[in-house]
This record gives structure tokens, sequence and C-alpha cells, in this order.
């Protein structure tokens, strides 16, 4: 625990952040590519043709979900909170879909992949993503939204 | 090995992480976006969690001619920086902060809190099938 952010879990989230990386390098050492979930998303939907093969994308998409209810049951509850209105959660989604796809990743691709990858591109995707994440969170608090 | 296990196994292991670390909580995610509230650093330390293996990956990648399972290694490149990715990026990064959710933790909390995710994942896919079907108008 850091006595200044009582709610802050830094030893779940590295130990999670490495479960994440291990995720990825299978991806990448394993089948050769990198573990980008909006883009396997959009292939396992078919709304990608080109991408990932249609198994690989299917079946990685089917596992964050498992892998998910796998540590719900392992530690009994993961705690979760979410928008109290529909309204964020649709602009929101909307915005995250269609952005991801125009910048050809998230998170995961040019977050995690990416960055490690020392890629340029994605450190560009990730420093303008999260500056764009924290202007709008700034934004959402001052406008009283939050 | 089979792939389509591969995948499903390292599908599996992002989602364990995500929920592992908080990162399936969207006020979580939310709070490390909010600096002049009450901001929680968890997220840093989930992608420095990530990135230490990943880095190790790549290393081993570069002294791999193809990958462990599969023909090639099919990569994205890494050097063009163009205004879709800019605008994209942003726009992304807009959603993230207004939901408090990216694609990776809104898939992996179909199976925890599915009823509460579900506008998120139809809006997400929306928002990708406007991108794929409808033009982006030339500049």
């Amino acid at each position: 625990m850091i006595p200044a952010f009582p709610d802050a879990m830094p030893i779940e989230g590295f130990i999670g952040g490495l479960l994440i990386g291990l995720a990825a390098a299978i991806m990448l050492l394993g089948l050769g590519r990198i573990a980008g979930v909006s883009g396997l998303a959009a292939r396992a939907t078919g709304i990608a043709d080109t991408g990932a093969p249609r198994n690989i994308a299917i079946a990685f998409v089917i596992g964050l979900p498992l892998g998910a209810l796998l540590i719900a049951c392992a530690i009994g509850e993961v705690r979760v909170s979410f928008p109290p209105s529909i309204w964020p959660l649709l602009i929101g989604g909307l915005l995250v879909g269609y952005g991801t796809r125009l910048g050809s990743g998230c998170t995961s691709g040019h977050g995690v992949c990416g960055l490690s990858r020392l890629s340029p591109r994605s450190m560009a995707a990730t420093a303008m993503f999260m500056a764009s994440g924290f202007v709008t969170v700034g934004l959402l608090r001052a406008g009283g939204w939050l | 090995m089979n792939r389509t296990l591969i995948a499903l196994v390292s599908g599996m292991f992002f989602g364990a992480g995500l929920a592992y670390s908080g990162m399936s909580d969207p006020a979580r995610v939310q709070a490390f976006l909010d600096l002049f509230g009450k901001w929680d650093p968890t997220l840093a330390f989930v992608m420095g969690g990530a990135i230490l293996p990943m880095t190790c990956a790549w290393m081993i990648k570069s002294r791999l001619s193809s990958p462990l399972a599969a023909p090639a290694f099919d990569l994205p490149g890494t050097a063009k920086l163009d205004r879709p990715l800019a605008i994209g990026a942003i726009l992304f990064g807009m959603g993230w902060g207004i939901a408090g959710l990216c694609p990776g933790p809104a898939l992996a909390d179909l199976a925890i809190a599915p009823v509460a995710v579900l506008p998120f994942v139809v809006a997400m896919l929306v928002g990708m099938a406007v991108h794929r079907f409808i033009p982006v108008p030339p500049k």
C-alpha cells in the first residue's frame, strides 16, 4: 500500500501487469503477432477483413473474459464500478471503437507491445492517447461531471 | 502446438492480468487519468509489469527467424507517424477517459459485469464498424 494513495494496488497491479506482458509474449513468440485487443476484436467480429487469422482472433477474444472469470473464481470477487449513466459508456464506446481503428491500436498494441518494442509510432500514439485521456478527465472534473 | 489453443491461452493470461490488476474496474482506470481528483497510480504499475516481460520477448524475438508455432512473424511497421494515427489516438483517449474503459478491460468485463459493460462493447463495435464502412473523406 502507498500511504498517499490508499486505494492504489501497486502489488496486484504489477503482478497483473506481468500476466498481461506474459500474454503478449506468448502471442509474439508463439504466433509471431502483436496482442493488440482492438485489432483482434475487429478481426474476430468480422469488422476487419485483414489482420490475424480469424481463428486466432476469435480464440484470443474468448480468452479475455475466460481469464477474468478464472480470477473472479480464484479470489472471490473482482470489484468493478461503472458510470451511473449509460451515456458515458455509449459515447466512450463509440470514440474508443472508431479511434482505435483509425489509430491502429489501443493500450495493448501501442501501449504494452509498442512501447516495449521502442516503436516510434506506438510511442507517439501512447503519448497522445494518454494526454487526451488526462485532458478529457480533467475537463470532465472541471465541468462538474465527476 | 495448436495455434488456436495458443491464442486462447494468451487471451486468458491477458484477461486474468486485467482482472487481477484492477484494470477491469472503469472507476480505477478513470482515477488514474484524474490528476486533479483522487489520483490512483495503479495503472502505471500495471504498465511497468507488462512492459518487463515484453521487453524480454522482443529481445528473444530478435534472435528467432520465425515464431515457435507459426511460419513467420507478421508485425506492423514502427516508423510511420501520420494524421490518422494522431487523430485516432486522441479520439481513443477521449473515449477512454469518458468511460474508463479500453478494449481489453471491456471484453474481460463481459465475464465480470456483463450487463453493465454491454452498452460500451456494443458502442465500441459500432464505432469500429463506422470506421470500416464509412470512408474517411480525403483531406
